[in-house]
């Protein structure tokens, strides 16, 4: 990440820390309700789920708004995703469970909601990785094939997140929807492309029924030039 | 029925003669200050003084539990009623309804009818009983209950041959529970049911209070079931009918989600809830960095209640 002294990336980057600042602040004053421990995990659950969506919604509102250099941005949110997804996961083991392995490793494979957490995870956790510039440099095409995995961690998170509940939806209800719009218009420009790219580049059969028509009209096209040729010359003839 | 118990009782747990030969004065006095403490006054019951301050002690109690603070059990309820969140649930409850409060007991019984809470309280005995509490939700609390054995009500009311199981039914009271009147989610009044034998078990209570104090009302008031064994959903909260039915009655949960929450809902450690592990707790109360309880079979019931399912397979019986 280059850091460039601009003010609204500067100050983008210090108010993703807030949440942390603020739970740090509700631990301190012992402000987390009866179940603290349960309440750290689940809140820095939450808003690493709350980053991963804001990471999608970058490339969505440089279309709409035509911005343009939005995409370190995109990079900061991304990596606060898995700043609060790491601090999620780290609460998990270490305040929840003081890295007792034997329960843990009972709780992680009789957990399936758990399964999805740590699929999202293990996916984050390779894009973070590979998020520097020069790790973009050295991949080449491979950087964005692995990237659009943030769609499947996304999935994964989201699912991580319904699975756990005991049947109250309405909060989870908003972030499918929210998903469901992010996602939703990448299927859109997808399939946007698709259709443009039939349209710009014939291929194969189509490509040959493709001049074999132009070569029909274009054939017809003469005829008639023929024609108007003939009417012409008779017109002249009557003239002459 | 013949209940074994292996447990010696403690000398310090034995009852002091004083206390038990003024037990009568006692349950006069809790009575009064009930009757007296009902309506607006019972909103501040946090702050009165304990109303059984030195209860007896039940011979089922386990002496050597750590009982959760009060302000923990008091703010760390569900209560589908009134809210999803468990601390918003204390605020809500607070309009709810119990005085005057009786209890519908129907169905398989000589002696049917309305009986007015006050008329049952009068013919029990009250004690302490200090139980773990296990939710399906993987968190634990320890609580010092106040009430009687359910099946010391039963007997009151002749319960006949024909009658297999108990099927509970909490409060309907739309206008103060706003998830009622919204009919979201399960389905209400909230109902539970427990096999009779599950029903007239010494250690399965009614009870109307906890910490020694009137049972606040986002804890259940005025009167709820106690079963220590089983998971939490399966004590309902402001019951206001008990009928004893020859088959075994469709419960709310079960209802909502059957591969979810079965009907004996027993605690058990070894069979996982299908998204999630049963096999540790988190003890309400600890610190951070403090390991999970691993969950015990029956939570930690078992010399009590194992011979209830000797032969059935806990896995499909779950």
């Amino acid at each position: 990440m280059i850091f460039r002294f601009n003010n609204l990336y500067s100050l983008t980057l210090g108010v993703c820390l807030l949440p942390l600042l603020w739970l740090l602040i509700d631990t301190a004053i012992d402000n987390l309700g009866p179940n603290p421990i349960q309440a750290l995990h689940i809140r820095l659950g939450d808003w690493s789920l709350r980053f991963l969506w804001l990471t999608l919604f970058i490339t969505p509102l440089q279309t709409f708004t035509k911005w343009r250099g939005m995409a370190e941005y995109r990079q900061m949110l991304g990596m606060y995703a898995f700043f609060y997804a790491s601090l999620h996961v780290l609460a998990y083991l270490l305040v929840d469970h003081a890295l007792a392995w034997s329960v843990i490793g009972i709780d992680i494979f009789e957990s399936q909601y758990i399964w999805f957490g740590l699929l999202a995870f293990i996916i984050i956790f390779s894009l973070a990785l590979t998020s520097p510039k020069y790790a973009k440099k050295r991949m080449g095409k491979n950087w964005k094939k692995l990237h659009r995995y943030i769609y499947l961690a996304a999935v994964a998170a989201i699912i991580h997140y319904y699975w756990q509940l005991k049947g109250n939806m309405a909060e989870p209800l908003f972030y499918l929807i929210c998903l469901c719009l992010l996602l939703g218009f990448r299927v859109l420009v997808w399939f946007k492309n698709r259709q443009f790219t039939k349209m710009m580049i014939p291929s194969g059969q189509k490509l040959a029924r493709f001049t074999e028509k132009q070569m029909m009209s274009e054939i017809s096209l003469e005829q008639q030039a023929n024609e108007a040729n003939s009417h012409d010359e008779s017109r002249n003839k009557q003239h002459f | 029925m013949i209940i074994k118990t292996k447990k010696v009782i403690p000398a310090s747990e034995i009852t002091d003669p004083s206390i038990f030969k003024a037990r009568r004065q006692i349950i006069k006095a809790s009575l009064a200050a009930m009757l007296s403490s009902g309506g607006i006054a019972s909103v501040f019951a946090n702050s009165t003084p304990p109303i059984w301050p030195n209860l007896p002690k039940s011979p089922v109690t386990n002496g050597t539990l750590t009982v959760t603070p009060a302000e923990i059990a008091k703010n760390h309820t569900n209560y589908y009623e009134f809210s999803f969140n468990k601390t918003d649930s204390t605020r809500l409850a607070q309009n709810l309804v119990t005085d005057p409060w009786s209890v519908e007991i129907s169905g398989e019984v000589e002696k049917p009818g309305h009986y007015h809470l006050e008329d049952i309280l009068a013919k029990q005995t009250l004690q302490e009983y200090v139980y773990r509490h296990r939710c399906v939700e993987a968190w634990s609390m320890v609580v010092p209950w106040v009430g009687f054995p359910l099946a010391s009500l039963l007997a009151r009311v002749n319960p006949l041959s024909t009658a297999q199981f108990v099927k509970f039914t909490a409060v309907y009271q739309p206008q103060t529970m706003p998830k009622q009147f919204a009919n979201a989610m399960l389905e209400w009044p909230y109902v539970e049911g427990l096999r009779i034998d599950e029903a007239m078990h010494p250690l399965t209570l009614l009870a109307v209070g906890m910490y020694g104090e009137h049972l606040p009302k986002q804890n259940g008031a005025p009167l709820r079931l106690v079963v220590p064994w089983k998971y939490g959903f399966k004590s309902i909260k402001a019951i206001v009918k008990i009928e004893l039915l020859k088959k075994a009655p469709m419960t709310t949960w079960t209802k909502f989600a059957p591969n979810d929450y079965g009907f004996y809902a027993n605690v058990n450690p070894n069979v996982a809830h299908p998204r999630w592990s049963q096999y540790s707790e988190r003890q309400l109360g600890s610190r951070f960095f403090t390991p999970r309880r691993k969950t015990e079979l029956f939570n930690g019931y078992g010399n009590e209640v194992a011979s209830l399912y000797s032969g059935m397979d806990l896995r499909h019986f779950f």
